[in-house]
């Protein structure tokens, strides 16, 4: 079983902080929501803000790690132009899409949409986070700026599904592949 | 009697929805510029050319990079406009909501494609 070095860098960028970002976000929007605009008593949420403000810290440093290594690992090796002439383009997946009718909206729509869209998702929560930690439950109080927040946080949801989905469909129809290959299990021919 | 939950200490100073509101103005800013950038760059060659900051990662580094950059001085300028003032949330917060409505609608290709 063997992968290869830029397959496992596509797969912690989308599986590891893609994946766990977007696990993360519904509910990240649950705790925020119970915290500022239900009736609780401060003594049974205490503990809880205290771990909603890590929870949301976290999707702050998944959020940036997932558009870094996108943006800087991934994809130079997705938009990565071939020499004249090659024929085989399974290393050039932006060229191996743009080549049939059947896949050019895969890169012309899914990836020219998640490339921007991706980045409203880790701006929309770094500025989620520090506001629930500037206020607290105290965001009850301000209730424009509790929508806001909850609105923005909805937002990021959902421009990293969208990340996401055109990401997982464009490495399903132009996988990104090459570097070393890092082999997990050698099994033995029967 | 315990005090309700809402309840303000009288030694406690009230927060003002300043920071809050520069936080959530800036967020909308920086989406944004990404948005307009994202055109623009792909609208006029030389503006492309100068967003290439990084040469493997193309214009879409330029385009981060000053968003990011523009979207972090905003809201260090009105946090520190803003920061001991009540401001005028409501206003702020909608303008925020549509800048980032603006900027999702904006970014997808074929509503770009119209410029």
């Amino acid at each position: 079983m063997e992968l290869t070095e830029r397959a496992l860098w596509t797969l912690i960028h989308g599986m590891g902080f893609g994946g766990l970002y977007l696990l993360a976000c519904s509910g990240a929007l649950v705790g925020l929501y119970q915290l500022t605009a239900t009736p609780t008593s401060p003594e049974s949420t205490h503990g809880y803000e205290r771990f909603v403000r890590l929870y949301l810290i976290t999707m702050v440093v998944l959020a940036w790690a997932a558009v870094l290594s996108g943006t800087y690992a991934v994809y130079p090796w997705y938009r990565a132009v071939p020499p004249p002439g090659t024929v085989d383009l399974s290393m050039f997946p932006q060229r191996l899409l743009m080549s049939s009718p059947a896949t050019i909206g895969w890169h012309s729509v899914g990836m020219e949409w998640k490339e921007h869209v991706g980045w409203f998702a880790p701006i929309s929560i770094t500025m989620v986070a520090f506001v629930f930690i500037r206020y607290g439950r105290d965001l009850r109080n301000h209730r424009q700026l509790r929508s806001a927040v909850l609105a923005f946080g909805l937002a990021s949801l959902v421009a990293a599904g969208i990340a996401g989905v055109f990401g997982a469909e464009t490495d399903e129809y132009a996988p990104v592949r090459g570097g070393h290959t890092i082999q997990f299990i050698q099994e033995e021919t029967k | 009697m315990s005090a309700p939950y809402n309840a303000v200490a009288p030694d406690t100073p009230p927060v003002t929805n300043g920071s809050g509101a520069a936080a959530i103005f800036s967020a909308g800013v920086g989406c944004f510029v990404l948005a307009f950038l994202a055109i623009l760059g792909d609208k006029s060659a030389l503006v492309k050319g100068s967003l290439v900051f990084y040469k493997p990662t193309g214009p879409l580094s330029g385009v981060s990079t000053v968003a990011v950059l523009m979207w972090l001085f905003t809201w260090g300028i009105l946090d520190w406009r803003w920061r001991k003032k009540m401001v005028a949330a409501r206003r702020i917060c909608a303008i925020a909501l549509a800048l980032l409505a603006l900027s999702l609608i904006l970014t997808f290709p074929p509503v770009a494609d119209l410029f």
